[in-house]
């Protein structure tokens, strides 16, 4: 009796082994957003191949993603206020909540319980329990006269428990603090300048910076220095006098340090503006082929991948950071929208839009590795951004 | 309602000749529907559901006027990140987007 007991109990565990798909990491896993058909694939960058497609996630035009510390777990952020947790091992979606009517964007903290999504319908930003996609606090922006709230833009996460994030409508940065629990403390800076449209953390989580669209500059905050305030900087930043139409707003994630040097889009101008990392004032403009949309560093700091707006959305230029010089015109388009190094650089992945796939290229040769079928992408996110401050 | 019914299709076929002057091919069209929902988009949302730029359903833009769109379309919204498409697309491209939007985009 026990013997056949044991023997049942053996061939279940047997089968089970067999059902069971072999171990693996997530390490070398990431997302491609595939912005039309709401829907994402799970790639793998070891192989160059993609080993999943979900569907189901609403719409994703602007999407962005972070992970879980275990890097596990993908938490995609939609534009119709859908909040995902995608289950990267299983290849399903373990939760998903729809938490607001318009959203730009979201943040993990630093100890990755706490999922933040910045939103424009209604105006604020919202917590979410990381683990079970609970609300745990709401932060409604300034109110409008209007009667609507200011949308919120550039939410990043910063050490100590803290999330930092700019208010489009009322320019203001804020800093919301959940060191000591789920009700935060919140701090308020007023008057940073009009129309911050995007923002930025240096990689020690020291500096958020703010792009300003309303007037030139950059708002920078101190977050070793919170009581000295916001702070101009970059004052040539922006569109100038002429106010040149902008077909694309430039994102500040991706930015670049290298060589005590920063890297940063221009608005509308067909450059990338160099300023020194330490003094943060302007030191050089780059000329390059359109009006840049990401300035993307390779990992090592030595070049940088600057793609574009339409109408130039089909080129990427490479740049050296220590001589300025565009080293190299790519024309991989059309509609080249987003370029993701892995975490040590040896691959870039793209995402051609209208050309609806995904290249990988060795970007010390310059020369395509693989090319993947996806509809419509956009975004590009590897796991190892679980473990950067600010993704 | 009958009547009702009428003058919207009477309106509909005016709107039709109006844009047909010089109407942009049906490549063309394919190539404006795609500007459409993909860089305009950018902004406004792959639905028209709004953004960092306001909403552009059809509900959004019953009652405004077409001229005051596609002046919008063409030189842009001071103050706002409208930039004017002026330089990019043509007089019937632009006219053709504006009247795309007033019947709904994306289709009903």
């Amino acid at each position: 009796m026990i013997r056949s007991i044991l023997l049942f109990a053996a061939t279940g565990l047997l089968l089970s082994a067999c059902a069971s798909p072999p171990l693996r990491g997530t390490g070398d896993l990431g997302v491609v957003v595939e912005r039309g058909t709401g829907s994402i694939q799970i790639i793998e960058s070891q192989k160059h191949t993609a080993l999943a497609r979900l569907t189901g996630l609403g719409d994703l035009s602007h999407a962005s993603v972070v992970f879980s510390p275990d890097q596990r777990y993908a938490y995609v952020f939609g534009r119709d206020g859908g909040l995902s947790k995608i289950d990267l091992l299983t290849q399903r979606i373990d939760h998903r909540v729809i938490q607001g009517g318009n959203s730009i964007g979201g943040a993990i903290s630093q100890d990755g319980r706490l999922i933040a999504v910045s939103n424009y319908v209604p105006g604020g930003v919202k917590v979410f329990d990381a683990g079970t996609l609970q609300q745990v606090a709401d932060i409604p922006a300034t109110a409008l006269a209007d009667g609507k709230r200011s949308r919120v833009v550039g939410l990043v996460d910063a050490p100590g428990q803290r999330f930092v994030f700019s208010l489009f409508d009322t320019g203001e940065i804020w800093s919301a603090d959940f060191a000591q629990g789920n009700s935060p403390v919140i701090h308020r800076f007023k008057d940073i300048g009009q129309q911050p449209y995007d923002a930025l953390i240096t990689a020690d989580g020291r500096y958020y910076m703010a792009g300003l669209f309303g007037e030139d500059g950059m708002a920078q905050l101190d977050l070793w220095h919170p009581e000295r305030g916001v702070k101009r900087i970059l004052g040539d930043y922006g569109r100038g006098q002429e106010k040149l139409p902008v077909y694309k707003m430039p994102h500040l994630e991706g930015w670049a340090v290298a060589d005590n040097q920063a890297f940063v889009p221009a608005v509308g101008r067909h450059q990338v503006l160099v300023m020194d990392s330490r003094s943060w004032q302007q030191t050089a403009t780059i000329a390059v082929a359109g009006q840049p949309v990401f300035v993307t560093s390779r990992p090592d700091g030595r070049q940088l991948w600057v793609n574009f707006a339409y109408p130039d959305n089909d080129r990427v230029q490479v740049i050296d950071t220590e001589t300025h010089r565009v080293i190299a015109d790519l024309r991989p388009g059309p509609a080249v929208l987003h370029m993701e190094f892995t975490a040590r650089g040896d691959q870039l992945w793209l995402s051609a839009r209208d050309g609806d796939q995904v290249q990988v290229w060795d970007p010390y040769t310059l020369k395509r590795l693989a090319t993947l079928p996806a509809s419509a992408p956009s975004g590009i996110f590897f796991s190892s951004r679980a473990q950067k401050m600010g993704y | 309602m009958n009547t009702y019914r009428h003058a919207a299709i009477m309106a509909a076929l005016l709107l039709m000749c109006a844009s047909s002057v010089a109407a942009p091919d049906a490549k063309r069209q394919a190539q404006l529907e795609h500007l459409l929902a993909q860089d305009c988009g950018a902004c406004h949302g792959l639905y028209m559901t709004g953004g960092l730029g306001p909403e552009l359903t059809r509900a959004a833009l019953a009652g405004k006027s077409r001229a005051s769109l596609i002046a919008t379309v063409t030189q842009g919204r001071p103050g706002t990140a409208m930039p004017g498409w002026g330089a990019l697309l043509s007089a019937d491209d632009i006219r053709w987007l504006v009247d795309l939007l007033l019947q709904g985009y994306p289709a009903p």
